[in-house]
């Protein structure tokens, strides 16, 4: 059944447009954003404006199960996010610990 | 027809919400200010939008499944941006120039990030 009122189907289609537009802007920060920080952040913000997309379509779309789509997408895009951090902080640690790990052999040598 | 006018407030107040947070992405100064954005405004617009789904529809299953969404977001949304931001401080971001507060400074000097005790 697909929204046969035209007042939901004007708000949609606003919907859609403006959610649109929004993933559009939190992708030029994930594009251009200085740190790998910045990126995660950009696209856990993308995966959670995707989840209102899908929300939002299955209202213009009149079709209940884009709502299953959207718990499914929220809890893998929350995996996501989680192991994208875990990765920055692994890896941000391993680097720190080369540098102490360098500069000790530094002051070893002189 | 109350259901559709509050149906169409509620489409309208979440995507205006999802795109102030997306503008706070793309204008704010630092990561952390950002995080700020998008958690908040962000998983506030998904929600108002869910609950505009659940307005629509006006079913029991529906209903329960647009809150059983909202509760995952809220549930996940501060354990991700914690997650997030305390990477993002140990991997040395540069904060804004105007924050004068950074109280984690003194305890864990730059480049030098506590020992993980799992695992």
């Amino acid at each position: 059944m697909p929204a046969d009122t035209t007042l939901v189907v004007i708000a949609s289609r606003f919907a859609l447009v403006v959610l649109l537009i929004s993933i559009v802007l939190a992708l030029v920060r994930l594009i251009k954003g200085p740190d790998a920080a910045d990126r995660i952040v950009a696209l856990d913000l993308i995966s959670v404006l995707i989840v209102a997309f899908l929300a939002a379509y299955s209202i213009y779309a009149g079709e209940t199960s884009f709502l299953d789509v959207a718990i499914g997408y929220a809890l893998i895009a929350f995996l996501g996010t989680v192991a994208l951090a875990r990765f920055l902080m692994r890896s941000s640690q391993k680097r720190s610990e080369n540098m102490n790990r360098i500069a000790g052999k530094r002051t070893d040598d002189e | 027809m109350m259901n559709d006018i509050l149906t169409a407030l509620l489409l309208v107040l979440g995507s205006l919400f999802s795109f102030v947070a997306a503008l706070g992405m793309l204008r704010l100064p630092d990561t952390v200010i950002r995080m700020h954005a998008a958690t908040k405004a962000g998983t506030f617009g998904a929600g108002l939008i869910l609950i505009g789904d659940a307005f629509f529809y006006a079913e029991l299953g529906i209903t329960l499944r647009a809150l059983a969404t909202i509760t995952f977001l809220l549930l996940t949304a501060p354990v991700a941006a914690h997650l997030i931001g305390r990477a993002a401080y140990y991997s040395g971001i540069r904060l804004w120039h105007k924050t004068w507060i950074d109280q984690l400074k003194d305890r864990y000097p730059a480049g030098d990030p506590p020992e993980e005790t799992e695992r």
